[in-house]
């Protein structure tokens, strides 16, 4: 058929090209079980200044400028107290605190990975693809992808992934098409569903075919429940609250999560502070706060679904733990990372640690790992879905997975 | 006959509006395919473009429109990248180029940028506390938000319109490559001496000078924090991402003592929009200051240094000059750079033999960005892509507007903006300094693809403000973007799948067709 009769008989015939057949099959929201959100700081946030190693006097001799002063009783709003040997920065008291007193939180200090290269961007693709150090690199399988995978009974979406990203994360690379929307914004989708059809035909045999009809679909559907959500809010909010930033995403988020997804990913930059760090407030305090206060969001508007929810919170690598000249800190090693849910075992500081004097510290300058984070996030997985040594290894390659007992 | 006169009568009572052009080419194009199977001669006026050249010259700019293809058919492709490699003085139509004069009057540069705004900030912090205070205060940050504002035009507007595709597409590469973000310290203020000073002149021309002309610049000294580094208070910062983003590449055989070796070689060099400061009368020869910028050897750390194994003897800003010299020298740095060309140019896994002989072509010629990229984009590999190119969001956008308005001037660019942002690509706005990713997974995920049909269906409709005086006057032009047009026909037309043919035979209007063509895969690969 010549294309010209075909497009009149097309046409003429009023004729329709199947349909993909695409809607409402990909994100029917399965019944319970658990959920996982990954937040990754991008930038290498200071979490010295975060979890204060207060007990060390050591750390008020290498931040002259910058260091959080003693948890002190006498002093409202200071730094919160977790243990003998930590606290917590004065911005995360009022949000992350109180999830650690309800044992809903659990930090993991001397986390990261072995990546030496203390390059951001080096590291977290390092991380984010989480493979066994020192071999090729597979840019096309990241381990989410690869948890999102182990996961998937053929053929079937048990366990439906997103990322709130405006593009894919390297941690979502792989065969599978993981979609992606930021929660910045959102509005009206702007194709009805004829439109929709037509677009999704297009591409019909095409590489792009699933991302272009993931894509239609989940605009669509966020669309809608970003209305309802709008709507309750409007409605609930006599005392009209507007929450913006971090928060507003952290509730659209877990909305999205509640209702259709078990896997999710966010990433947060702004966290690289060379210069004027500040310490009980500034820079990193205010980026804390927003942080703290999005994940006490998403922790109330899970509602019931938190108790089956586990968040980890982490980030390239940990800074230097000495200020630098310009009362900011440069690129170190070891960080803490975060692992927080309604039923958490938390209200702990876990894994291996040691204390923080000179002599402890990595190449003089920054935290050591003490806790491989494939070897801890492996644990953490095996636990919230009680995986077979196979699946584990299929996300994390030779790595034994460790239990940190954080669920 | 009678089959392509109900065809052409079909459009435009289905469209039920003007489509005279459209109309009659579409009988035209529809000879078309006839005419290059062999059957069927004379296909009238249309001069069909092969697809081999329509892709050589979709990627050597940002898209096609009528002025390229004339130009491309008039000089042939050798002529034609050799003016495009050796572009002079822009020939901008008359309006643009009035736009871009009237944002670049008066001319400053980012000393006299600085020296005002320290002046203005500092009256404002004297100022006692009170609306007069938050007036100064919100002025200030304004202005700069204006400032960046026109960077953001001056870059569009020529990208868009300037006859030197390929060069404006360099400028975008080594922006993005060299990357600063506007929203750190006072980069607002500085982007556009940044682009106009440090970037456009040598994007063409040597490596090393854009590297130098890139370190001494008040934008990238305060990006990547060079502007505090000083004797005992070394900030790596800078001296890392110069050698792992900017010339060596992650893997390129430095090491962390390297990097702090560099960063002490790099000690002094900063910014200073005031006085010469008053030194000791033996550092006073070694002082050096261009603009905003400085050398302040009583910042500098003189000990020797030891850079990539080769002793660096502490004199002062000699040692780098010396440092970068080495640098950009090294194999690896002239791998690194021909590998990011390549991805760019070619796509996600460029041949390592092609990026071997661009490798040797930089060596050769000291690192000379045209030679480097005529060896590029006169190889095989390029003039016969094995697979199509998946464009990034500012090529996809800027070739959209580009084809559906072919050479009309936009009098707006903040829908372009508004669109980039959207797919995360905008310029001045990456926040770390590894710019942009030049490969395409990073483009073609769910969400991106939605976002660019919503674009699509903006521009296809043109439901959007680029006629709108960026005063907020009243628009200048209203109405959607005749997309069915000869360039269309001779360029786009007959390449088109069977699918895509399907899709925008079911356009129940112009602008739907508009849509439906702009979101094609046709539309988005190269």
């Amino acid at each position: 058929m010549s294309r010209v009769t075909r497009r009149q008989w097309l046409r003429l015939a009023g004729a329709t090209l199947a349909s993909a057949g695409i809607a409402t099959r990909l994100y029917a929201a399965p019944p319970g079980g658990p959920r996982f959100l990954l937040v990754f700081l991008r930038g290498g946030y200071d979490a010295t200044n975060a979890l204060i190693p207060y007990a060390s006097s050591f750390y008020y001799e290498a931040r002259p400028t910058i260091a959080i002063p003693r948890p002190d009783p006498a002093v409202s709003g200071g730094a919160l107290a977790l243990d003998a040997n930590w606290a917590l920065a004065p911005a995360l008291r009022d949000s992350i605190g109180a999830l650690y007193q309800q044992h809903q939180v659990a930090f993991v200090p001397f986390a990261g990975t072995q990546d030496l290269t203390r390059s951001h961007f080096e590291t977290q693709d390092s991380i984010e693809l989480g493979q066994p150090l020192g071999g090729a690199r597979d840019y096309r399988s990241g381990f989410m992808a690869r948890l999102h995978g182990s996961l998937v009974p053929a053929g079937s979406v048990a366990v439906p992934a997103i990322s709130f990203t405006d593009a894919l994360p390297l941690s979502f690379q792989g065969p599978g098409q993981i979609p992606n929307i930021s929660m910045k914004s959102v509005g009206k989708p702007p194709f009805d569903d004829r439109q929709v059809r037509i677009l999704t035909d297009m591409y019909a045999g095409h590489p792009l075919e699933p991302a272009v009809a993931s894509g239609l679909e989940l605009r669509r559907q966020v669309a809608q429940a970003m209305q309802t959500l709008d709507d309750e809010m409007r409605s609930a909010s006599r005392n009209a609250l507007s929450i913006k930033g971090f928060e507003l995403e952290a509730e659209r988020m877990a909305r999205l999560m509640r209702d259709s997804y078990r896997i999710g990913f966010v990433d947060i930059g702004g966290w690289d502070t060379h210069v004027n760090e500040g310490a009980a407030q500034g820079a990193l305090a205010a980026n804390l706060t927003g942080l703290g206060r999005g994940l006490g969001v998403f922790a109330q508007s899970l509602g019931a679904e938190w108790k089956n929810t586990v968040v980890v919170v982490l980030s390239e690598f940990g800074r230097t733990f000495r200020e630098n000249g310009n009362r900011g800190t440069d690129h170190g090693h070891g960080s803490v990372y975060w692992v927080l849910g309604g039923a958490v075992n938390g209200g702990r500081i876990a894994g291996e640690q040691q204390r923080l004097e000179r002599a402890n510290l990595f190449q003089d300058r920054d935290y050591p790992v003490l806790n491989d984070y494939r070897a801890l996030l492996g644990g953490l997985f095996r636990s919230l879905w009680a995986l077979t040594p196979a699946q584990c290894a299929q996300i994390f390659p030779q790595i034994a997975p460790l239990d940190l007992k954080l669920i | 006959m009678s089959e392509r006169l109900l065809l052409a009568d079909a459009r435009n009572r289905v469209f039920g509006v003007a489509v005279s052009l459209a109309a009659a080419l579409a009988v035209v194009a529809c000879v078309a395919p006839a005419t290059r199977s062999g059957a069927a001669p004379a296909a009238a006026e249309l001069a069909l473009l092969s697809r081999e050249d329509a892709v050589w010259l979709e990627r050597v700019s940002f898209g096609l429109d009528s002025a390229t293809v004339a130009a491309y058919r008039r000089l042939g492709r050798g002529r034609y990248l050799e003016q495009q490699l050796t572009a002079g003085n822009e020939s901008l139509p008359a309006p643009i180029a009035a736009q871009i004069h009237a944002l670049q009057t008066p001319p400053l540069d980012a000393g006299e940028i600085l020296q005002t705004l320290q002046q203005r900030r500092k009256a404002a912090d004297a100022m006692v506390e009170g609306p007069d205070k938050e007036q100064a205060r919100k002025a200030l940050n304004d202005d700069g938000n204006r400032l960046a504002y026109q960077a953001v035009r001056l870059q569009l507007l020529r990208a868009v319109y300037s006859p030197a595709q390929l060069r404006e597409q360099m400028v975008w590469f080594w922006l993005n490559h060299f990357s600063v973000y506007q929203y750190k310290g006072d980069l607002r203020w500085l982007v556009a001496d940044y682009e106009e000073h440090a970037i456009r002149p040598h994007a063409l021309g040597k490596f090393r000078d854009l590297v130098l002309a890139t370190l001494e610049h008040p934008a990238m000294l305060q990006y990547l924090d060079n502007s505090q580094n000083a004797a005992g208070h070394i900030n790596e910062n800078y001296a890392r991402e110069l050698m792992e983003l900017h010339t060596l590449g992650v893997n390129g055989g430095y090491t962390q003592q390297d990097v702090q070796q560099l960063a002490r070689v790099l000690t002094g060099v900063g910014i200073n929009a005031g006085p010469v400061p008053h030194l000791k009368p033996q550092w006073q020869k070694l002082y050096l200051r261009r603009g905003a910028f400085e050398f302040n050897p009583a910042r500098h750390d003189f000990t020797n240094k030891v850079l990539l194994g080769r002793n660096i003897a502490g004199q002062g800003f000699g040692e780098v000059e010396q440092a970068v010299t080495l640098i950009v020298r090294d194999k690896a740095c002239a791998r690194f750079i021909s590998r990011e060309l390549a991805t760019y140019f070619v796509g996600d896994a460029p041949p390592p033999h092609l990026i071997e002989t661009m490798a040797q072509t930089f060596q050769k010629t000291d690192g000379d960005i045209a030679a480097t990229l005529r060896t590029l984009l006169l190889s095989a590999e390029f003039a016969a892509p094995r697979t199509a190119k998946f464009k990034d969001p500012m090529r996809y956008v800027l070739a959209a507007v580009r084809v559906a308005y072919d050479g009309r001037t936009i009098s707006n660019t903040r829908p372009l903006l508004d669109w980039l942002n959207a797919l995360g690509e905008a310029p001045f706005a990456r926040q770390t300094p590894d710019g942009y990713p030049l490969t395409a997974t990073n483009w073609e995920s769910p969400g991106q693809m939605s976002r660019r049909f919503e674009i699509a269906r903006a521009i296809g409709t043109g439901n959007v403000h680029l006629f709108d005086p960026e005063d907020g006057g009243a628009a200048t032009a209203t109405g959607f973007p005749q997309l069915s047009n000869r360039l269309f026909y001779e360029a786009i037309e007959p390449f088109l799948a069977a699918r895509t043919r399907a899709a925008l035979a079911q356009a129940g209007s112009p602008q739907e067709w508009n849509t439906f063509l702009l979101a094609a895969p046709e539309m988005n690969y190269e």
